[in-house]
């Protein structure tokens, strides 16, 4: 456990380390989390090494909300004055996010498919 | 009742609180008792009755804060696990996430604008779609409030998972993986948890959205803001 702790801990930090050194305003866990992939995939980390213990902290990460969360308690009265805005802009943007992302799939998916038949008659027309 | 101030206290408390939710949702099995969003309430409505402040219940807290961000570094090893389902389709999963993204944060800045909502609320708005973790870390770099963001995640995750199905086959998204990346994207866990409910390609590529999505909004949000705001 200490071992796999130690991977992901040093992904993070290693992700803190290249925001600072590149002087962007750029959460360092994501870059960390980019590191993580690229080393599992290029050899340099094991999954038996990490696997564990990423996947205890992937299963329990709603708790890891929770004193986030709690200091809603701070922010009520912004909450209650602007709360139809809130709600509105939530509301109508969750399902341009849903449309825009099934619609996207779904035509370039498509676009790729006729751009294969074609290829693939033309192929049997040269025979 | 100085020992309510004990950060130990706090910790030991607030995750039994959790675990009591969690008991609560296997139970009765129903997605509205969401496990966050009933420790906030129980919570909230704790420091309230006992007077003791937020950012002494924080001091607590934030151990358990913590482990957020080791977290986003461990869906790494999901993210590598599916790199192959993604090299397959790499441009319908890329540009579906890019433009989810995109038309995402535009329609909340506008809407939340035209509604008339201050600076501080649609900066929280902008990163709600994505995974808690990368939404909170999205908001800190923007400039908002990481509480009232963490709130509308629970909010729109809650709302995919319990419609997102209907809305899409409304919107004509039929294909499985179309619908999966949508939920993925839309509505990050919870929308994936019923992603997994329908099926194994479902799941997959709703896992898939969830990470890139939170990648892709990472990347895009403060730029995008910029040049809206």
């Amino acid at each position: 456990m200490i071992k796999q702790l130690f991977v992901i801990l040093s992904c993070l930090a290693l992700g803190h380390l290249v925001v600072w050194a590149a002087g962007i305003d750029f959460p360092g866990s994501i870059i960390g989390m980019l590191l993580m992939a690229a080393g599992l995939q290029m050899g340099i980390i094991k999954l038996d090494s990490v696997k564990e213990a990423s996947d205890a902290l992937i299963s329990n990460m709603a708790l890891f909300f929770v004193p986030n969360g709690v200091a809603l308690m701070l922010y009520f009265d912004i909450i209650k004055s602007e709360f139809w805005p809130i709600v509105i802009a939530t509301l109508v943007s969750t399902l341009v996010v849903l449309a825009a992302t099934g619609w996207t799939y779904q035509l370039v998916r498509r676009i790729r498919l006729n751009r294969v038949l074609k290829m693939r008659r033309l192929q049997q027309s040269n025979r | 009742m100085g020992f309510l101030q004990n950060k130990f206290f706090i910790i030991a408390l607030t995750v039994a609180v959790f675990y009591g939710a969690r008991l609560l949702q296997q139970r009765t099995g129903k997605s509205w008792g969401n496990p966050i969003l009933i420790s906030i309430v129980v919570l909230i409505s704790f420091l309230k009755i006992t007077g003791v402040s937020y950012d002494t219940y924080y001091e607590g807290g934030k151990i358990i804060d913590f482990w957020l961000q080791p977290t986003i570094v461990a869906l790494g090893v999901p993210l590598f696990e599916q790199l192959k389902a993604i090299r397959q389709r790499l441009w319908p999963i890329l540009l579906s996430q890019v433009a989810g993204c995109v038309f995402g944060i535009v329609a909340c800045v506008y809407v939340a604008k035209l509604c008339g909502a201050s600076e501080a609320i649609i900066l929280s708005l902008a990163a709600k779609s994505v995974t808690m973790p990368i939404a909170i870390e999205v908001t800190n770099t923007l400039g908002g409030i990481p509480a009232l963001t963490a709130a509308i995640v629970v909010f729109v995750g809650l709302f995919g998972n319990l419609v997102g199905f209907g809305l899409l086959k409304l919107f004509g998204v039929g294909d499985a993986k179309a619908q999966g990346l949508s939920l993925g994207a839309a509505s990050h866990a919870l929308g994936t948890a019923r992603a997994w409910e329908r099926g194994k390609i479902w799941g997959t590529y709703a896992s898939l959205g969830i990470i890139l999505s939170g990648i892709v909004t990472a990347v895009l949000a403060p730029l995008l803001i910029r040049v809206i705001m």
